[in-house]
């Protein structure tokens, strides 16, 4: 009984599990130790270069809306022609009023955006930005990790933001005094922020009346109009109302997705990113499709064999599958670990370091790091589909 | 009546297109019995290779039939020749085709894992075999430490180790000693053939003939001669 003995195809001991199979294509690969660690590093590296260049990117864009993230309101009215929250434009104080008098407006409130130069006590100068806060209400204000709210309040009071710029004030504490703008300010409250802003400088806080106090300004000095509306169903009609005034109502969502166009499509920025990782990925590519491609074809004899003594063409296929993919999360696992040291080592020595890794640089690293094990085991499979067992006979 | 492991009815290969094509094989018939060690025999291009590879499920003939219990095995989708090839047959190929990254043990169990075998029960399965070819000391061994006569039984063993109905070997004794090869052959008959297998040997070693139950003479191709082996017919 020779061929009826046969299992059916995905019958019998072979359909049993492929575990075998795959611990075969695992030792093959590991044990070819040069290969192996070639390969190791052109996707580890080609990772690395692709998280570190987006994760770089991903900071510039969080620290570009830090102020929107920081203030937390829920609408924000500009003037239609302002990209970034730094850059704005004011409006007359009767948009504040205007806003008050929509339905669905729980409150609103103006904010103040500017920069001052402070003179600290060594005789240096440093430039800071200055946020002024509605007096009455002084919302958006940020969590006070030292003094009390009340004392911003008190002549020539400021708070300071403890974040990466704070050290470039020389570390001022409650009482701490310079000058801004040639006018004797003095430090009554120390802040925690969520996020550091983008352009390297510090931030203070104090009331909008004093803010127009101390720094210059035009006829109009409302760089924004915070509003709260009553409910989420309210913020069509709000955007309705004032837009029908001429100005531009988004929400804080919305606001952040256009600093990041901005950033991404206005400064040449975004393009350069997105060049070099595209970089990162031609040269991972390269680098692991070549490796992987050599050691197909010095293992092409090898998979040959296997055929002759029985090996169906999908196992094959599979075998190569498993060993590119197998790799391939391997150098994302690394190349991601890599990256997060680095960072976190360059963030321990340069506190205002924007790169941060979010979800989405994962996901695009392990999509590009797909589309190379893809590449590379194509090349693979094709060689190794096409060897004929009596190839091996032949020798 | 001999009972006959595999028929062959006029086979025949040929490769290329047009005025290039070239018959390797024309029209060879034969049969390989149940319990005979068979030789195919001849010079080099007298189409030995060829012919092995059509009666073991590898090549596909042009003409003719191959016959393993009366079903033509060419008739056979691929999958299920690629069966017939891991469950009946066991292969001795001329250079071996060991894994150089796998140990001694892991080499002989491939058949087994292919078959759907789970790692270390093919593991086990290979030591053992190791052992029946007396190589069990060095199942820790990558093949390329091995010398050229215990790789050859390295590779027999693999052959073997599904405990195949035909066993196929290419030049076994090609890049071996006289000594060395008369020993490996000589192991061959004695402790693997039996009632229930064939052993199908392509050569051109004139001094392992003498264990050869029958042979085959190919020259261009054709079928020159069928002979007892020295043993059986002298």
């Amino acid at each position: 009984m020779v061929l009826e003995a046969l299992p059916e195809r995905g019958q019998g001991r072979r359909g049993r599990h492929y575990r075998g199979r795959l611990i075969l294509a695992y030792k093959l690969l590991v044990n070819d130790r040069a290969k192996f660690v070639a390969l190791l590093v052109g996707i580890t590296f080609a990772v690395f270069l692709m998280v570190q260049m987006t994760s770089m990117f991903a900071g510039v864009l969080a620290r570009a809306g830090a102020t929107v993230v920081n203030i937390g309101a829920k609408i924000w009215v500009m003037d239609p022609a302002v990209n970034t929250v730094a850059n704005t434009i004011p409006m007359p104080d009767y948009v504040a009023d205007f806003a008050r008098s929509i339905d669905g407006v729980k409150y609103a409130v103006p904010l103040y955006s500017g920069g001052a130069l402070a003179k600290l006590k060594s005789g240096a100068y440093q430039s800071v930005s200055v946020l002024g806060l509605d007096d009455t209400s002084l919302f958006g204000r940020p969590p006070i990790e030292t003094g009390r709210i009340a004392d911003l309040y008190v002549e020539n009071g400021f708070w300071v933001v403890r974040d990466s710029e704070y050290e470039k004030l020389g570390r001022p504490g409650i009482g701490s005094e310079f000058q801004l703008n040639d006018r004797r300010a003095v430090i009554v409250g120390v802040a925690g922020v969520a996020s550091a802003g983008l352009f390297g400088i510090p931030t203070l806080y104090t009331t909008y009346s004093r803010a127009r106090q101390y720094i210059p300004s035009t006829r109009f000095t409302t760089a924004y109009v915070l509003i709260e509306p009553k409910t989420d169903a309210d913020i069509p009609g709000i955007k309705r109302a004032l837009g029908g005034l001429g100005y531009l109502v988004l929400t804080r969502e919305e606001f952040l997705a256009r600093i990041a166009n901005y950033y991404m499509y206005q400064t040449g920025l975004g393009m350069n990113i997105l060049l070099m990782t595209a970089i990162s990925f031609i040269v991972g590519l390269s680098i692991s499709g070549q490796t992987f491609y050599t050691f197909i074809i010095e293992n092409l004899e090898k998979f040959g064999a296997l055929k002759a003594i029985g090996a169906k063409g999908h196992e094959l296929v599979l075998m190569i599958l498993f060993q590119a993919t197998f790799v391939s999360l391997t150098g994302l696992g690394l190349g991601i670990g890599l990256c997060t040291l680095v960072i976190f080592f360059a963030k321990l020595r340069l506190p205002s370091y924007a790169a941060q890794i979010s979800a989405f640089n994962l996901l695009l690293a392990f999509g590009m790091v797909i589309v190379i094990a893809a590449i590379s085991s194509y090349i693979g499979v094709r060689r190794v589909l096409r060897i004929e067992p009596f190839d091996i006979f032949r020798g | 009546m001999p009972n006959h492991s595999i028929e062959v009815r006029s086979v025949g290969k040929s490769f290329g297109e047009g005025q290039a094509r070239t018959s390797a094989v024309r029209s060879v018939t034969f049969d390989v019995n149940m319990g005979e060690m068979l030789y195919i025999v001849g010079p080099s291009g007298s189409g030995k290779t060829t012919l092995l590879s059509m009666i073991s499920g590898i090549l596909r003939p042009n003409e003719g039939q191959v016959l393993v219990e009366g079903t033509d095995l060419w008739s056979l989708s691929d999958d299920r020749i690629a069966d017939f090839r891991l469950n009946k047959i066991g292969f001795v190929f001329q250079d071996f085709h060991l894994f150089p990254r796998l140990s001694t043990a892991e080499n002989v169990a491939i058949p087994l894992i292919l078959r759907g075998e789970d790692w270390p029960s093919a593991v086990k399965a290979g030591m053992r075999f190791l052992e029946v070819v007396g190589l069990s000391s060095r199942a820790d061994l990558p093949p390329v430490k091995l010398s050229g006569g215990e790789q050859q039984r390295v590779a027999i063993a693999r052959a073997m180790v599904g405990e195949p109905d035909i066993l196929i070997l290419d030049e076994p004794t090609a890049s071996l000693d006289g000594d060395t090869g008369k020993n490996i052959v000589e192991f061959i008959k004695k402790t693997l053939l039996n009632e229930q297998r064939s052993i199908v040997i392509v050569t051109h070693d004139a001094r392992i003939y003498e264990f050869a139950d029958r042979i085959l003479s190919m020259e261009d191709g054709r079928l020159k001669a069928i002979s007892e082996g020295q043993r059986h017919g002298k």
